[in-house]
C-alpha cells in the first residue's frame, strides 16, 4: 500500500462522510472567528432559526477593524464600532467565548490560537481569514474559509470539502546568518509564484525547516496562501511539543502524554507520494524585498528592480509594467537606493516576540530616519506585555517608533492605520497588493530585521551590514 | 441560495492576471454587517478616480459593458483573502459568471455559495471568449450549466467541466447547511468517536 502524507492522515481522521459526489464532510476541531467575516454568518443562523452546534469549539477575537490606539477611548469609526458591538452581541447570544479589546489575550486571531495552546497537531482548524494557514506550523490542517462556510461550521461543526493534492517543498541545508523565515517564505513564493500551490496542501520539510523555531514555522506557513495553497503543514516534533507544553489550552498530565504519543505519529510516511515536489537549498536564500504588487515579485536586497523588457512572456511583462508604474519604480534601480516613508512592523506574519526582538536588536541605540514614520503593532496583548517586560518598547520608542495595541492594523488598513496615496512602506506583513495598506499606498514586504534597518536608514538596507546592538 | 441554470448576457473583458480580492473589493468596504449594496464598490480602486468620479477607461464604466453579466477574467483571479465580500460585490453588480484560465481556491469556492458560476477554461477557448467579449453588446454569450456549454455569438460552442456536486447545488439552489444537517447522525457518531479517540482535543473553554 502506498504511504500516506501528513495531510492524508489528518484528512482521514476527520472524515465524517464521503458520499457527496467527490465532496467530503470533514469535522472541524477549532473554529476561530473575528468581527469582519462573521456578522452575515450569525445573521444567517438567526434567519434560519439555527443554533451554533459547538460553541465550546469556537473562539472569537477582535482583530481586523479594531483600532490600535488607546483601548479606553471610544471607537471613532462608526462602522467598525458596529462590527465590534455585533461580534460582542453575537458571541453572547450564541454562548461563544470572546476576547475583546480589553482582554490581554486579545490579538490577531492567528497569533492568539497558538499562544493559548488551542492550535494543536493533527487538528482541523478553520477561520474566515485566509492566513489561517499559519496554524499549519503545528501540523494542523488549517485553512481560510468564506463567510458562508463560517455559517456552515457554526451550524454543523463540519465543512464540505474536496480533498486537495499533496505538494512538498523541501528546503535543505541551513539559512545563512541574517536570513530569516520570512526570507525563506518569500524565496519559495518567488520561485513557484502566487498560483504555484493552487489546489494543493503544501508540506514543508528539510533541515532548514526543521531548524526553525515555532514562530519561524508560523511565518512560513502563514505565507503559504500567498503561494496559492490554502494550507501549509509542518510535521510536529520536539520543538512543537516544547512550545505547546503548559499553554492554557494545551492538554495536561496524562492527557498530555497521550496526546504527545499520538502527535508523534503525525508525519508523512517514507513511501508517501506527493503530486508535486520542490527542492531548494537554504544557503541560496538572500535577504529579500518585494518590488511589485504581488508577493512573488521578489528581489535580493543586493539586486535591482527588474526590467519588463527582459521578460519574454507578454502577459507577465504587461503586469510588471503596471506594477512598476503603480510602485513608481524604474527598472534597474538598485534596491538599496529606494527611499521609504513608512515602516510597519506587525501582522500575523511577523508580530510575535521573536520578530519584535529581531527588529529591536537592529533598532537599539539608533533613531528612525527623520523623514520616516514607523510603528510597531504587537500580535497580541500578551506579546505586548512580554515585550514591555523585556524593555523592547523602550528601544522602539526611544528610536522614534510608535508602540501600539494589538491588532491587524496596517496589514490591511481597515482601521485608521493606513498609508496615504503614494507613500512607500517597508512592511513585515504578507500582501503588497495595490491599495492593500491604503489606497495608492506602496508596500514592500520584508523581514522584521530588514524593516527595522530600513527605518533607521530611511531606505532599504542590507541587514547583514547593520551592526547588531 | 439563488439558482443558476442558464445565463445569457454581455461578457466584460478583464484579462489582467492575479486580480486579488483587495482589487475586487478593498478593505474599507468590509465594514458592513450585511451582504447587500457592495456592487457600488466592486473594483473600486480601478473603477473610480481619486476625486470619486468614474474612470472612463475602466471596462465596467464603458457603455457597452455597464450591464455585463459575465466576466472574462485573467489567470489566478480572486487570489488573496477569503473575503466573501468579493463574490457578494460581483453578484450585487449583476455578474453571476466568471470565466478564467484558473482561480484562487477560496474565491472559487465562495462563488458557488452565492449563485455565481466560476468556469475554469483552457487558454485557447479563453482567448476566443475574450475576443467575443471585446465586441461588447454585439456579442451576447450564453452559459448553460445543465449542458455545461458556453455558446458564443457566432454559434461557437465550448464545453466546460464543473464539480457534479456543485453543479447540482447551483441548478437547484440548494443550501449547503440543509444538506449537511441531513447527515446529523454521522456527525453525532463522529463526535462520539472523537471523545474517545482524541480526548485531549478538548473544548475551547475546557
Ligand atoms: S494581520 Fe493581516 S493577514 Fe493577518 S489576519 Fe490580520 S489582516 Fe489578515
Amino acid at each position: 500500500m502506498a504511504g500516506q502524507t501528513l495531510y492524508d492522515k489528518i484528512w482521514d481522521a476527520h472524515l465524517v462522510d464521503a458520499s457527496a459526489g467527490g465532496m467530503a464532510l470533514i469535522y472541524i476541531d477549532v473554529h476561530l472567528t473575528h468581527e469582519v467575516t462573521t456578522p452575515q454568518a450569525f445573521e444567517g443562523l438567526r434567519q434560519a432559526g439555527r443554533s451554533v452546534r459547538r460553541p465550546d469549539l469556537t473562539l472569537a477575537v477582535a482583530d481586523h477593524a479594531i483600532p490600535t490606539t488607546d483601548r479606553n477611548a471610544p471607537v471613532e469609526d462608526a462602522q467598525a464600532a458596529l462590527q465590534l458591538e455585533t461580534l460582542a452581541a453575537n458571541t453572547a447570544e450564541f454562548g461563544i467565548e470572546y476576547y475583546d479589546g480589553h482582554d490581554i489575550r486579545q490579538g490577531i486571531v492567528h497569533v492568539v490560537g497558538p499562544e493559548q495552546g488551542l492550535t494543536q497537531p493533527g487538528m482541523t482548524i478553520v477561520c474566515g481569514d485566509s492566513h489561517t494557514s499559519t496554524h499549519g506550523a503545528f501540523g494542523a490542517l488549517a485553512h481560510g474559509i468564506g463567510t458562508s462556510e463560517v455559517e456552515h461550521v457554526l451550524a454543523t461543526q463540519t465543512l464540505i470539502a474536496r480533498k486537495a493534492k499533496n505538494m512538498r517543498v523541501t528546503v535543505n541545508g541551513a539559512l545563512a546568518p541574517g536570513i530569516t523565515p520570512k526570507d525563506m517564505a518569500l524565496a519559495i513564493i518567488g520561485k513557484i509564484g502566487t498560483a504555484g500551490g493552487t489546489g494543493h496542501v503544501i508540506e514543508y520539510s528539510g533541515a532548514a525547516v526543521r531548524a526553525l523555531s515555532m514562530e519561524g514555522r508560523m511565518t512560513l506557513c502563514n505565507m503559504t496562501i500567498e503561494a496559492g495553497a490554502r494550507a501549509g503543514l509542518i510535521a510536529p516534533d520536539e520543538i512543537t511539543f516544547a512550545y505547546l507544553k503548559g499553554r492554557p489550552r494545551a492538554p495536561k498530565g496524562a492527557a498530555w502524554e497521550a496526546a504527545r504519543a499520538y502527535w508523534r505519529g503525525l508525519a508523512s510516511d517514507d513511501a508517501a507520494v506527493f503530486d508535486r515536489q520542490i527542492v531548494m537549498d537554504a544557503a541560496d536564500i538572500p535577504p529579500l524585498v518585494t518590488w511589485g504588487t504581488s508577493p512573488e515579485d521578489v528581489a535580493p536586497i543586493t539586486g535591482a528592480v527588474p526590467d519588463p523588457a527582459q521578460e519574454r512572456d507578454p502577459d507577465k511583462a504587461r503586469a510588471m509594467r503596471r506594477s512598476l508604474d503603480y510602485m513608481d519604480l524604474q527598472p534597474g534601480a538598485k534596491m538599496t537606493d529606494i527611499k521609504i516613508d513608512r515602516v510597519f512592523i506587525g501582522s500575523c506574519t511577523n508580530s510575535r516576540i521573536e520578530d519584535l526582538r529581531a527588529a529591536a536588536a537592529i533598532v537599539k541605540g539608533h533613531k528612525v530616519a527623520s523623514h520616516v514614520g514607523a510603528m510597531v503593532v504587537p500580535g497580541s496583548g500578551l506579546i505586548k506585555a512580554q515585550a514591555e517586560e523585556e524593555g523592547l518598547d523602550k528601544i522602539f520608542l526611544d528610536a522614534g517608533f510608535e508602540w501600539r495595541e494589538a491588532g491587524c492594523s496596517m496589514c490591511l488598513g481597515m482601521n485608521p492605520d493606513r498609508l496615504a496615496p503614494g507613500e512607500r512602506c517597508a512592511s513585515t506583513s504578507n500582501r503588497n497588493f495595490e491599495g492593500r495598506q491604503g489606497k495608492g499606498g506602496r508596500t514592500h514586504l520584508m523581514s522584521p530585521a530588514m524593516a527595522a534597518a530600513a527605518a533607521i536608514k530611511g531606505a532599504f538596507a542590507d541587514v547583514r551590514e547593520c551592526k547588531l546592538g | 441560495m439563488k439558482k443558476f441554470t442558464t445565463l445569457t448576457g454581455i461578457a466584460a473583458p478583464l484579462p489582467m492576471v492575479n486580480v486579488d480580492t483587495d482589487k475586487i473589493i478593498p478593505a474599507q468596504f468590509l465594514k458592513s454587517i450585511g451582504r447587500e449594496g457592495l456592487g457600488e464598490a466592486l473594483f473600486f480602486d480601478m473603477r473610480y478616480l481619486p476625486d470619486g468620479s468614474e474612470n472612463p477607461d475602466f471596462v465596467l464604466n464603458k457603455p457597452a459593458y455597464r450591464q455585463a453579466k459575465i466576466l472574462i477574467a485573467g489567470d489566478n483571479f480572486g487570489c488573496g483573502s477569503s473575503r466573501e465580500h468579493a463574490p457578494w460585490a460581483l453578484a450585487d453588480f449583476g455578474i453571476s459568471c466568471v470565466i478564467a484560465p484558473d482561480f484562487a481556491d477560496i474565491f472559487y469556492n465562495n462563488c458557488f455559495k452565492n449563485g455565481i458560476l466560476p468556469i475554469k477554461i483552457d487558454k485557447e477557448t479563453w482567448e476566443k471568449l475574450l475576443d467575443d467579449a471585446v465586441r461588447g453588446a454585439n456579442a451576447m454569450i450564453t452559459v448553460d450549466l445543465e449542458a455545461q456549454e458556453i455558446r458564443g455569438p457566432d454559434g461557437g460552442v465550448a464545453t466546460f467541466d464543473v464539480d457534479p456536486f456543485r453543479k447540482e447545488c447551483l441548478l437547484n439552489g440548494w443550501d449547503d447547511i440543509d444538506l449537511t444537517l441531513q447527515k446529523s447522525a454521522a456527525i453525532d457518531a463522529f463526535e462520539k468517536k472523537r471523545v474517545t479517540a482524541w480526548p485531549w482535543a478538548a473544548p475551547v473553554d475546557g
